[in-house]
């Protein structure tokens, strides 16, 4: 959290001033029962109304400057907070969009979210309670203590005993209180986590007739919140009435003591009256240290997540000396690649060797987790070759910038994802500068006019967020027209047609065969239907290469691939 | 629309809701509040008494905590109040002796034997006010958390009942944020402000009073300042609103922003979009700085400008009563004490300002709690239910009509008979109906028209329990929770051993895979299961209904994911229980239903052809376009 803090340095001068302000706004706090002190000494004693009218004036004026003090830092003070908010989350977001995939999935994407939203929000109002309180807290403090001891140094000696006496109630409140409220928010989370995943899977629930063992979840995980939440708020229920009872038994020891002391002619009453007060105000910024010391183990757990991200740097960077491509488009070669998840124990693709040329397909098969879509992720260079290296054009893809590199290609994901924006702004975000024919004819193409026809508003139609008004087959349809519409030299269909049923699948790809005609084509399926004319077909299994060859020539020769065929496809058609 | 509406139905597909901290991002820590400045604005509830009496409802059960915490309250606070004005005696008590010895009376001293028996009245009454003070919190504690405890259960049994049309039309972060940043509201103000709320009216009574009883006059005069406070209070706290409710918009979009880049993540990278997305973000950023330090600063105002009122009064106190004392109407003491209440009396004032803002939020977080118990529930369970011991699972479906709304009939007269050991495939292209049958027959949703039966029973007769149980389900959409590989499969059947999980998993092709995994069936699966492949999570949800050992087996693309050579070896491993079982099996791969008794093709919500492959191929219709299509690849 205090590294987080740091990051306050460039708001370095208005927080000097706001700590100024807010130290001259103690000051006047308490130099106003000083003034009160001599009314009574002065004033009252000597019975002199022009007095006490003079002296009132000059309270009152004092008071109000203290006003302005604090209307000015708390101006600063909020441009301070916001903006300390606003350039973390800068920070945090530009971060967050250079990792590559490897760092993005190791947090994951809810918990990223949260992060850049709430962790930093949270962090926010620490810096505002900050500038509030933790600066005035503090001065009004040391100031209390020096008032006091200015006042009657004898007198003050009170506090020797009373402070020790708040600080033990404090730290052991805190002591027992921060592990609870820790333990407080996790119970929290695993409501909401059993309640997620009942809104989530109430159909298998209810199809399997788990009700009352859902409901019995849901019951322990609330009941175990609400125990701890009893335990918190019972401890916190100690905090205020100990601390009032120590603050009112303080202030009857100064009145006797100071009695005693009025009575012996070293003090006077207006004196007892002041001390009384500052008293209270010691006490008081006390409390309020107390309170923050509740909102530090919340705000901590924040900025160690927000810390997190800050301290992950992306592994991929591009080179210092760039190399551009020379005039060759569309040249894929693989050498020798091999990739491991981090973590994980085997390779999840290894010793991959091929070479592709523009105008041809490549198609990749192979069973679940055989590593099609590893493979594919590492051509845009999503994640770095472990062994070996990838060439694009000649140069490998570590020697060009990211930029250069992802131009050249048209990738289209297993889980299409599309954007808050009209259907048109959909398509063109796969090249801004597209025409609307150029839109059209990737719409077309991409089997994706019919429905956009049938939309209200057509290309201007709006797509919600998470493209929730649209249907997961019509989804992936634009998401292949935004592909389209960049004419990329390397097209990337990361099993991208399997929303689609047959009649759409097979119009889509004879669309297809003419537009990406000049391109080099990675497609990775699982229906052999879809690849069996591909120029080249790679079969994975467990990671490597067990095949690569036309669709004939594998069906001679491979028995993963026969497997694979047979499954899909009956005798008299495979002949 | 209609098709895209059929699919949404079945396509659960939960965008993940950033997980709430609790309270949200404006509220600081349950333990305390932070004072007028803190909150956001407040939503207006739309029936505030309605809600506010249902809402009281819950505190119910605890109406004797409730009234012992009342008087210990009154009592509490009473005693507290009381202490300036006793302590005031002690101070006119010193300065009386004090002015007699400096004016040279005989004798004179401070009489310390009187003070010391007002201290000691003193001590007693404070120590008293803060016991009183602890057990009252210390009783609310319970009552506040007990009560919301109550309302979740409430809730949580609620959603049981709810018909799973409210779940597929609601969205799942709306309802999850009732169920914890409204709770928790609730439960906030309940510990809180209902206590905070009665001191501050018993104290604000309490030092009127006092103060009354000392000086009339002073009183006056010190409350000369309080229709300023008010009205200070209430013209900052409309301006803070706007720039909060401003500040929340901002904050909205950027959180939109944020969410839907960080979810396409890959495209945002393999498009190169990244300036783009860094560049609208700065922009919104910026949008949120300035609405957030006006609201901040506009709300920070308060506190100083209270100060400064409270200030005001504590000098008119102090010299207004200082120029009493030296005229003789009242003691130095009364006007310590008055110094003390002045300084008092403003905190209430913002406090209960505060609570009424507290409160209507907490009533409009009421209200959305109260609106899901409200939600119609599914049609009641039979008075008499029937209970197949042993279902054979033929499955009947008669004259069936269904549409998910009124207007919108998307089943017109279906007819369907099922006899056990038999496979229905039903085939069609997307949004052609082919879930909702599913969904009729596990009664999901009622029938608009006619019935449908299991062994000649009408399922209207059975009890939604007993008549899932005779079905085993794999959906496309995978579910499965935080919890082991092991206790996942093994929710297919109440206290599974370890020897069924694992020839379940076996079974289902997955024994391998699990066995790879660090911890094997251990494998503890994470909050968004993304520990492991789509394919490998249909693999378990398909274990999972194998260990069931349903009558009826339904299987909605229950393979999708997985690779073809993959499914065959699964679809050997059900041909065995599909041979003694009815099935319906929904799929777009058409090469695994090809072996169907009964293949129906769906088109549009109606059932255009039925037969099996051979005669629907012979007959050269919808299905044989469909499954020639699949070939098309080869023939260009």
């Amino acid at each position: 959290m205090i590294k987080l803090l740091k990051r306050l340095k460039p708001f370095t001068v208005p927080i000097i001033i706001v700590t100024t302000l807010v130290f001259l706004q103690a000051i006047a706090e308490l130099y106003l029962p000083n003034i009160m002190s001599d009314i009574v000494d002065v004033g009252i004693v000597n019975a002199d109304t022009d007095y006490i009218l003079r002296r009132g004036l000059l309270m009152l004026a004092i008071a109000g400057a203290a006003g302005i003090f604090t209307i000015i830092a708390s101006y600063l003070g909020a441009k301070v907070a916001v903006g300390y908010g606003r350039n973390l989350r800068k920070n945090v977001f530009s971060r967050v969009e250079s990792y590559s995939l490897h760092e993005f999935n190791k947090i994951g994407t809810a918990s990223l979210i949260t992060r850049t939203t709430n962790d930093i929000n949270q962090m926010q109002n620490v810096v505002v309670i900050m500038l509030r309180l933790m600066i005035y807290a503090p001065l009004m403090f040391i100031g209390g203590v020096i008032m006091s001891v200015d006042k009657d140094p004898k007198l003050a000696t009170i506090l020797i005993f009373v402070l020790p006496v708040i600080l033990a109630v404090i730290l052991w409140l805190v002591k027992k209180g921060m592990p609870l409220f820790k333990s407080l928010q996790k119970k929290l989370d695993k409501v909401n986590l059993v309640f997620r995943e009942r809104l989530t899977g109430i159909r298998v629930i209810r199809a399997f007739n788990k009700i009352d063992r859902e409901r019995k979840r849901f019951d322990e995980a609330s009941l175990d919140l609400t125990e701890t939440g009893i335990k918190v708020n019972r401890i916190m229920a100690f905090l205020m009435p100990a601390l009032m009872l120590i603050i009112n038994l303080a202030t009857i020891a100064v009145v006797w003591f100071g009695g005693h002391r009025i009575d012996s002619g070293a003090m006077q009453v207006g004196d007892l009256m002041a001390f009384i007060q500052y008293i209270m105000r010691i006490m008081f910024s006390l409390m309020m240290l107390s309170m923050m010391f509740i909102m530090i183990p919340r705000a901590s757990a924040s900025a160690e997540r927000i810390n997190e991200v800050l301290d992950m740097y992306p592994e991929i960077n591009d080179p210092e000396n760039p190399v551009e491509t020379d005039g060759r488009k569309g040249y894929i070669e693989f050498r020798n690649v091999c990739y491991k998840y981090p973590g994980a124990e085997e390779c999840a693709i290894k010793n991959i060797s091929f070479s592709a040329k523009p105008g041809e397909t490549t198609a990749i098969i192979g069973g679940t987790g055989s590593g099609k879509t590893t493979l594919v992720s590492m051509i845009p260079r999503f994640y770095d070759a472990e062994v070996g290296e990838i060439l694009i054009d000649g140069v490998s893809i570590k020697d060009m910038t990211q930029e250069h590199l992802r131009k050249k290609i048209g990738y289209v994901p297993q889980k299409a994802v599309l954007f808050t924006g009209s259907v048109a702004e959909n398509i063109r975000y796969g090249n801004p500068e597209a025409t609307m024919e150029e839109v059209e004819s990737a719409a077309v193409a991409a089997q994706a006019m019919e429905f956009i026809e049938e939309r209200e508003g057509k290309f201007e139609s709006i797509i919600s967020q998470g493209g929730t008004n649209i249907s997961g087959g019509q989804k992936q349809r634009l998401s292949i027209a935004r592909a389209l519409v960049r004419k990329p030299e390397i097209y990337i269909f990361d099993d991208s047609f399997s929303a689609l049923d047959f009649k759409t699948d097979a119009k889509l790809r004879e669309a297809l065969k003419s537009v990406t005609s000049e391109s080099t084509v990675i497609i990775v399926a699982q229906r052999v239907s879809t690849i069996m004319n591909s120029d080249r077909i790679i079969v994975l299994d467990n990671g490597s290469i067990s095949g690569i060859g036309t669709h004939r020539e594998l069906l001679a020769g491979n028995d993963i691939y026969r497997e694979i065929v047979a499954s899909q496809l009956s005798e008299e058609e495979l002949s | 629309m209609k098709k895209m509406n059929e699919n949404n139905k079945m396509n659960i597909e939960e965008k993940k809701e950033p997980m709430k901290g609790f309270g949200g991002p404006q509220r600081p820590a349950a333990g305390m509040r932070m004072g007028p400045g803190m909150r956001g604005p407040a939503e207006k509830a739309k029936d505030f008494k309605g809600t506010l009496r249902r809402l009281i409802t819950y505190l119910k059960p605890f109406k004797t905590s409730l009234i012992i915490v009342l008087l210990m309250s009154v009592l509490g606070t009473a005693s507290a109040i009381a202490g300036p004005k006793i302590l005031g005696k002690a101070t006119t008590e010193l300065f009386r002796g004090l002015m007699m010895k400096m004016q040279g009376v005989p004798g004179a001293a401070i009489d310390f034997n009187k003070i010391a028996i007002i201290m000691a009245w003193l001590i007693g009454l404070y120590i008293i006010s803060s016991i009183f003070s602890y057990v009252n919190m210390y009783i609310m504690a319970a009552v506040a958390q007990r009560s919301v405890y109550n309302m979740r259960k409430e809730l949580n049994d609620k959603l049981q009942r709810l018909p799973l049309k409210f779940f597929d039309d609601k969205a799942h972060g709306d309802v999850l944020s009732r169920v914890t940043n409204d709770m928790d509201n609730i439960s906030s103000t309940m510990q809180q402000s209902l206590t905070q709320l009665i001191t501050s009216i018993v104290t604000m009574l309490g030092i009127i009073i006092m103060m009354l009883t000392i000086s009339p006059w002073m009183t006056l005069i010190t409350l000369v300042t309080l229709p300023a406070s008010a009205f200070a209070t209430k013209a900052i706290a409309t301006r803070s609103q706007k720039q909060f409710k401003m500040q929340q918009k901002t904050l909205g979009q950027l959180n939109g922003h944020v969410e839907e880049m960080y979810t396409g993540h890959k495209i945002v990278k393999a498009y190169g979009k990244e300036k783009d997305s860094i560049e609208e973000f700065n922009q919104i950023n910026e949008e949120l700085y300035e609405a957030g330090w006006k609201a901040q600063f506009i709300s920070g105002i308060i506190m100083p400008v209270m100060g400064f009122i409270n200030n005001i009064s504590y000098v008119i106190v102090t010299v207004a009563g200082s120029i009493f004392v030296t005229k003789g109407t009242i003691s130095i003491g009364d006007v310590q004490a008055f110094i003390q209440y002045s300084r008092q009396f403003t905190q209430p004032i913002a406090q209960t300002a505060n609570i009424a803002n507290v409160i209507q939020s907490t009533i409009a977080s009421a209200e959305r709690v109260f609106e899901i118990l409200d939600e119609e529930e599914e049609i009641q369970e039979t008075e008499n239910p029937v209970r197949l011991e042993k279902p054979r699972g033929d499955v009947t479906v008669e004259h069936v009509s269904f549409g998910y709304s009124e207007d919108n009939i998307l089943m017109k007269d279906m007819n369907l008979v099922a006899k056990q050991g038999s496979t229905v495939a039903i085939v069609g292209p997307t949004g052609a109906g082919k879930t909702t049958l599913v969904n009729l027959l596990m009664r999901f949703y009622e029938v608009n028209s006619g019935r449908i039966t299991i062994d000649g029973v009408d399922i209207k007769d059975m009890r939604r329990g007993d008549l899932r149980n005779i079905f085993g389900m794999v959906l496309q959409d995978t579910w499965l929770f935080n919890g082991t590989i092991k206790d996942n499969i093994g929710y297919g059947l109440e206290n599974a051993t370890d020897e069924q999980i694992i020839a379940a998993a076996r079974a289902a092709h997955a024994d391998h895979f699990i066995r790879t995994l660090p911890e094997g069936y251990d494998t503890v699966l994470n909050e968004e299961a993304s520990n492991i492949s789509q394919g490998q999570k249909q693999l378990l949800t398909i274990a999972r209904a194998i260990l069931a050992d349903p009558a009826v087996l339904i299987l909605d693309e229950a393979t999708s994911s997985v690779d073809t050579r993959t499914e065959v070896y699964i679809q050997h491993a059900m041909l065995e229980m599909m041979k003694v079982r009815t099935s319906f099996v929904i799929a777009h791969r058409l090469s695994t239903i090809r072996d169907a008794d009964t293949i129906l093709v769906m088109n549009e919500g109606d059932i255009i052809e039925t037969g099996n492959h051979h005669e629907l191929m012979a007959k050269n219709g919808f299905y044989a376009e469909l499954y020639n299509s699949q070939f098309m690849g080869r023939k260009i």
